[in-house]
């Protein structure tokens, strides 16, 4: 065992403290502009796409190189490195292992620019967590694809540009996962309509999304027909180790630890409280935990061994937090807790009643729990599937 | 970066692994459980040849030099066999002199600590708490050293230690805590067996009847043996993690193979969810236990000091998450479970004997407060 860096990984280190240092703007200060200067210096130096092969521009980082530069920007709360969210996280990895050349010309350069969102149209109403039973259909018709059908659950699809979609261009197919097929989608093309869905805490930022006839060239294909299940779902998923996300979690733990200095339980600080206090020493064991099992498994890559189901552990401490975080602060701020953002007397002015109506998206969003106890009994445990 | 183990700790882990199946399969275990020892002298014998009991020790002493690393590696695989063994009290004590003794006394007592002839012990709790300063054994000063009169309770192994490292109290001061090492055939030290509900650890009264301990049986100055002490069980607490995630594992394992074959409704019963879903959590709570009582130990070798907030993280996840494991390994197994004949119950016990070993949950958890404010403070 070995915390330690190696002399390259310490001056590598040291060039993104040293940036951030100096670039990084301070909290106050990051309004719009503040934020797009940053991440233009940080694309500069090729450090969106941090991982991606140096030929399609990315920066061609290290396993151990990216999880610095993750490291050293989560420790110091920097803003993202890019805006395009999905474009980085999966859309690109995906056109870059499996898109063709014209493909990674037109669309890789404006994701590592952040130039316009992307959207994921994988969720329809009937097909969520059994994803592969999607019904979306969509026909080869002359060189377009002809896409009718209904995805729901899309998150910034009334800000993308472009959406990565799952349809069925095959129904008649012994497993499921056959048939499917990828497809990049221009939200505004016609057909397509966008309805927002309020969530409940009040905002919009998922969507339906309906297709009446949509036409889409065949060029805009990812990877083969009926191949688009291993071209998305499980090849996308690249179990990365976690340990950056950390940084968020032991930040909010240390906010509420605040809230609970300045809140009253009983006639006295809350932080008194022995039951509060056992809470937050939970929350922080977990946390820790999380750190350390992210270690172990970028210990594995290191190695040069593939992750697995393995980081379902994470994922799911991960998703009893972020519940755990707003009900825990609920509680401190005791009375107080049933107000809402602009009144006066609500504490830190509704900041964790807004945490506490938001962990669906981390606990629901990518795989739910239930699915997650399902990957660690099946393919670690060896349990029979259900 | 690197958090695994070497080449050399994956060997001693599975030369550990392939001499305890060999040696100490569950039904020796029973046997050797119910014998008025409590454990085997033959294996002990041979552990010890194997350089296990003497791990820690330096290799002056006979010792193998290694370290807390390297212990939890033999520790998790002593655990996952529920071996009955002095072996975390022998540590224990060897430590103790190890770390608080001086040249003389480690000269005097490592070699046979190490060679497995002589097993040591720590006496210190006197009823339910775990914190140094609830230490009250009286040591009155004489012209000589000390006498102690008093009682320790929850002693690990009293019946097998011939060498007890007993926490006393010169005075009321809060600095008045020591530690002497105490042989067994000490006039006036009695040892009683408790009752213990986990028959793989025995434990035992020792009374203290104006047992007379010279200045040269206490380990470090006068006075210094509460910091002493405190380090101790924080590498009991981290001993003990580590056996309980290789008794969770072997538990977990147990299960996972009987849902497979017992078959209810047409189905193997691991099918239903209600089943495979406690197992995942099972695995997810041993995950995260192991990493972070690996992390304790190495801090353990590689900064001390700081190593107290890493040990609460982990006792503490073990302490509140292994009962409840060896609770589920029960009820999933059904009516077979609750039979003596049957193993589940082997694990709930060392689980729940786990559980306040050291610290419970409540006591980790206040400390974690505390020291991750301090720590978070600091930065
Ligand atoms: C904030 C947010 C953003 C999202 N963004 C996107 C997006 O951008 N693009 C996109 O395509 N999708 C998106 N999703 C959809 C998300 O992927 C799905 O909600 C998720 O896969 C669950 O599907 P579902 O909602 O249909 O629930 P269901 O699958 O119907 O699940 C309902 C309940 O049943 C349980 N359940 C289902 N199957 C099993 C099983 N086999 N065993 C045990 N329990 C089971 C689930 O755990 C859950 O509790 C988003 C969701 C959220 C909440």
């Amino acid at each position: 065992m070995d915390f330690n860096l190696s002399p390259e990984e310490e001056s590598f280190r040291d060039e993104v403290r040293a940036f951030l240092d100096e670039n990084l703007p301070p909290k106050d200060e990051r309004d719009f502009a503040a934020v797009a200067e940053f991440q233009r210096k940080v694309r500069e130096r090729r450090w969106v796409g941090f991982s991606w092969p140096e030929e399609v521009g990315g920066g061609g980082g290290s396993v151990m190189q990216q999880v610095i530069l993750k490291e050293e920007m989560a420790k110091r709360n920097a803003p993202s490195l890019g805006s395009c969210f999905m474009g980085l996280a999966w859309v690109g990895p995906g056109i870059i292992e499996y898109g063709t050349e014209e493909q990674k010309q037109r669309f890789i350069p404006d994701i590592l620019d952040s130039k316009y969102q992307w959207c994921t149209g994988y969720s329809e109403p009937d097909s969520g967590s059994d994803l592969a039973s999607l019904k979306c259909r969509c026909e080869l018709q002359g060189d377009e694809y002809v896409v009718n059908g209904q995805k729901i659950w899309t998150s910034l699809a009334m800000w993308a540009k472009w959406m990565i979609l799952l349809v069925r261009t095959e129904t008649d197919v012994e497993v499921k996962h056959d048939g499917i097929t990828c497809l990049l989608v221009e939200v505004d093309t016609p057909g397509i309509t966008v309805r927002p869905i309020k969530n409940m805490a009040g905002n919009a930022i998922f969507a339906e999304v309906f297709f009446d006839d949509v036409r889409v060239p065949v060029e805009n294909r990812l990877g083969e027909e009926g191949q688009g299940w291993r071209v998305t779902v499980s090849a996308l998923a690249h179990e990365r180790s976690s340990i950056s996300e950390v940084y968020g979690l032991t930040r909010t733990l240390a906010r509420i630890r605040e809230l609970a200095k300045t809140c009253q339980r009983g006639g006295r600080p809350a932080e008194e409280d022995p039951h509060l206090r056992r809470r937050i020493a939970q929350a922080d064991m977990r946390i820790e935990a999380m750190r350390l099992n992210g270690m172990r498994f970028l210990t594995k890559q290191l190695k040069g061994e593939p992750l697995g189901a393995e980081t379902s552990i994470n994922k799911l401490l991960r998703a009893q937090l972020e519940i755990e975080f707003g009900e825990l602060a609920l509680e401190i701020e005791g009375s107080l807790s049933v107000l809402g953002k602009g009144d006066e007397a609500c504490p830190e002015d509704g900041h964790w009643q807004h945490v506490s109506l938001n962990w669906p998206e981390l606990v629901i969003g990518g795989g739910t729990p239930n699915i997650q106890k399902n990957i660690i009994a099946e393919r670690v445990l060896g349990l029979p599937k259900d | 970066m690197n958090f695994g183990f070497t080449e050399e700790q994956e060997l001693l882990r599975a030369e550990v692994r392939k001499f305890l199946d060999r040696n100490c399969p569950l039904d020796e275990v029973r046997k050797v459980a119910e014998t008025p020892e409590g454990f085997s002298r033959q294996l002990w014998g041979r552990m010890a040849e194997l350089g296990w009991v003497g791990l820690l020790l330096p290799e002056k002493h006979g010792g193998a030099g290694l370290g807390w690393v390297d212990l939890v590696v033999v520790l998790e695989e002593a655990g996952r066999s529920l071996l009955p063994s002095p072996l975390i009290s022998s540590v224990l004590a060897g430590a103790a002199i190890a770390l608080g003794g001086d040249s003389e006394q480690q000269s005097r007592w490592l070699p046979d600590l190490a060679a497995g002839t002589r097993i040591g012990t720590l006496a210190f709790q006197e009823g339910d708490g775990i914190d140094p300063a609830q230490t009250s054994l009286a040591g009155v000063t004489t012209d000589v050293g000390f006498r102690l009169t008093g009682e320790k309770l929850l002693v690990a192994d009293a019946s097998a230690a011939d060498l007890f490292v007993v926490a006393f109290r010169a005075s009321e001061a809060s600095d008045a805590l020591s530690l002497a090492v105490v042989p067994r055939d000490a006039p006036g030290l009695g040892v009683e067996p408790h009752i213990s509900v986990d028959l793989t650890k025995p434990m035992g009264r020792v009374r203290f009847d104006a047992v007379e301990v010279s200045g040269a049986d206490v380990l470090g100055p006068p006075g210094s043996g509460g910091e002493l002490l405190q380090r101790l069980i924080d590498c009991g607490a981290t001993a003990v993690t580590a056996e309980l995630v290789g008794a969770a594992e072997a538990a977990l394992a147990l299960t996972v193979n009987y849902a497979k074959e017992r078959v209810q409704f047409d189905s193997p019963i691991g099918r239903f969810q209600s089943v495979k879903h406690p197992l995942a959590e099972m695995y997810v709570d041993i995950e995260s236990t192991r990493s972070l009582c690996y992390y304790a130990a190495w801090l353990l070798d590689e900064n001390p000091s700081e190593a107290a907030l890493a040990v609460s993280r982990a006792k503490a996840l073990a302490s509140e998450r292994f009962p409840k494991l060896g609770i589920d390994v029960v009820q999933l197994h059904g009516g077979i479970g609750f039979t003596w004949e049957y193993d589940a119950h082997l694990y709930l016990k060392r689980a729940k004997w786990g559980r306040p070993a050291f610290g419970d949950a409540d006591w980790h958890f206040e400390r974690i407060v505390r020291l991750a404010a301090a720590a978070a403070s600091a930065v």
